[in-house]
């Protein structure tokens, strides 16, 4: 299982309608490795994970990826509102196993019930998925991605929003998967997030750079060149942060 | 209070909202779910000319209805397609087009008369043959609704992950195209071109307030289609309003009357939450 080649881009160029949001992507993901896409909003973070999920048409280079992606999107995407409890939505997980005229039946609920209760949430399974916090939502999605046994969970700025204790919980469990043996990209602003991973992926409609963690991160270049902005040092050794472009002159 | 059952003309009409309940109060809520209330008001609308020629030429309505809606689809598809056109855009266009024609035809010397019960429905015109035929399309769209469901259920949550599920967006929108064009010619005897868009939307939309699971919504949404269709029957029986028109505000009536109880139904479950879901 470990040191399996889960997903491969080689001067990748995707987008929408005809016109490349993304390009010169190239990087790849093993099994078991954790991956930081860092970018600033409208950077195409979100635009390479729809390209690796298959969703949009690659304009150029090469995309393979030879593992089942399961998606953890921005909560916005999923809708709130829609009739669903936990459970129903850990079981269209097994959808893809099934011929299109069966529907999922006991063992693909008992199934959804046990990867709920694998994420810490086996007492919620009944809840509706719009009444449940930030928090259970990215967990019930990962249930999802269980179900589907993806190996390579791509989740979408995943941390914005939790609290301290349910952002360690997804911490430890994203942790557990990739011991599995599974990939995780994370797109992520977080630099610190970004740290704790095997690999970062620096983009901002282009690539800027990739590669461990130590090396991309300690070049301020690369950093002001990925947020468009300057990087400054936080006094009393609490990192950098990133100034936007019109502070840079102060 | 059963005496007009005696009449077959009556026992018809409740055998025809019955069917239009069933098939659109169950379609009907993945109509409202997928934001296609406008796709299902302007389908409706563009098959006028197939009724139309259908009455002409003494055909069955169906006969006249399946082919106009395959015209106003495929011109549909086609006007999106066009650079700087947006789908609604396509959609407003064909339909102001495919219904203007129905009228132009409508208005004919060669038009038979009665040419208003396409625009407005009647429920109580409906002869055997068209009975057999809507229960055929209503088992039909009863029966894809059971199939698909679980992939209906995937596209409508998280259009973007679908695919990684094993489940085509594109064949699911379709899927739902193509039923909703069976549940309009089922209803649109009863209901009338104008008005059969009350019965996908009306008791969708008031089963939302009353349930949050997507099977409940459906059977809750064919309960009001069906007791809304049948209230409605009576009262233009009774009072001699006409038929369609009475069915589709009885059902806006009865999701007037959700409205209320939709509020206390989400205040009744927001006081008792789970435990963990408000810590965590």
């Amino acid at each position: 299982m470990q040191d399996r080649l889960l997903i491969e881009a080689s001067d990748l160029a995707a987008g929408y309608d005809g016109t490349p949001a993304i390009s010169g992507i190239t990087f790849s993901l093993r099994s078991g490795q954790r991956l930081a896409l860092l970018g600033s909003n409208g950077g195409g973070k979100t635009t390479l994970l729809r390209a690796v999920l298959g969703e949009l048409r690659v304009f150029g280079g090469t995309l393979r990826v030879s593992a089942a992606c399961g998606t953890v999107p921005q909560t916005e995407r999923s809708r709130l509102d829609y009739p669903v409890s936990a459970l129903d939505v850990a079981t269209m997980g097994a959808l893809a196993a099934l011929p299109w005229w069966r529907r999922p039946g006991r063992r693909e609920r008992e199934a959804a019930g046990r990867a709920l209760e694998r994420v810490g949430l086996g007492s919620l399974a009944g809840e509706t998925f719009g009444r449940l916090s930030g928090g259970q939502r990215q967990r019930v999605l990962i249930a999802r991605a269980l179900v589907r046994d993806a190996g390579v969970l791509l989740l979408d700025e995943p941390f914005s929003g939790l609290d301290r204790p349910s952002g360690e919980r997804l911490e430890a469990l994203i942790g557990e998967l990739t011991s599995e043996g599974r990939g995780v990209v994370i797109a992520t602003h977080d630099l610190e997030q970004a740290r704790a991973c095997d690999l970062v992926l620096c983009i901002a409609g282009r690539q800027i750079a990739c590669g461990p963690p130590d090396e991309v991160l300690a070049d301020v270049g690369v950093l002001e060149a990925t947020y468009g902005g300057a990087i400054v040092e936080l006094p009393g050794g609490g990192g950098r942060a990133i100034l936007p472009p019109h502070h840079h002159h102060h | 209070m059963l005496e007009p059952l005696q009449e077959p003309f009556m026992q018809r009409a409740l055998a025809e909202v019955v069917l239009i309940g069933v098939a659109g109060g169950a379609l009907g809520c993945w109509v409202v779910f997928y934001g296609l209330s406008y796709a299902a008001e302007s389908l409706a609308h563009s098959l006028f000319p197939g009724l139309v020629l259908a009455a002409i030429a003494g055909a069955p309505l169906l006969l006249g209805a399946t082919p106009a809606v395959v015209v106003a689809a495929l011109a549909i598809a086609l006007g999106a397609r066009v650079v700087g056109v947006s789908r609604e855009a396509a959609v407003a266009v064909v339909v102001t087009t495919m219904f203007g024609l129905g009228v132009l035809l409508a208005l004919s010397p060669q038009s038979p008369p009665g040419v208003e019960a396409l625009l407005f429905g009647d429920p109580f015109g409906v002869t055997d043959a068209d009975l057999a035929a809507a229960a055929a399309l209503a088992a039909l769209v009863l029966l894809s609704l059971g199939l698909l469901h679980g992939r209906l259920l995937v596209v409508g949550f998280d259009r973007g992950a679908a695919r990684a599920l094993g489940v085509s967006p594109a064949l699911a929108d379709a899927a739902l195209l193509v039923l909703l064009a069976a549940a309009t010619v089922v209803a649109v005897q009863g209901l009338g071109n104008l008005l059969v868009v009350a019965v996908f939307v009306g008791p969708a939309a008031a089963a939302r307030q009353l349930a949050d699971r997507m099977l409940p919504t459906m059977l809750i949404a064919t309960l009001v289609a069906v007791l809304a269709g049948v209230a409605g029957l009576y009262l233009s029986y009774s009072a001699g309003t006409a038929g369609g028109a009475s069915v589709a505000l009885a059902i806006v009536a009865v999701y007037l009357l959700s409205l209320p109880l939709g509020r206390w139904f989400a205040a009744h479950r927001s006081a008792t939450p789970s435990a963990e879901a408000t810590i965590a």
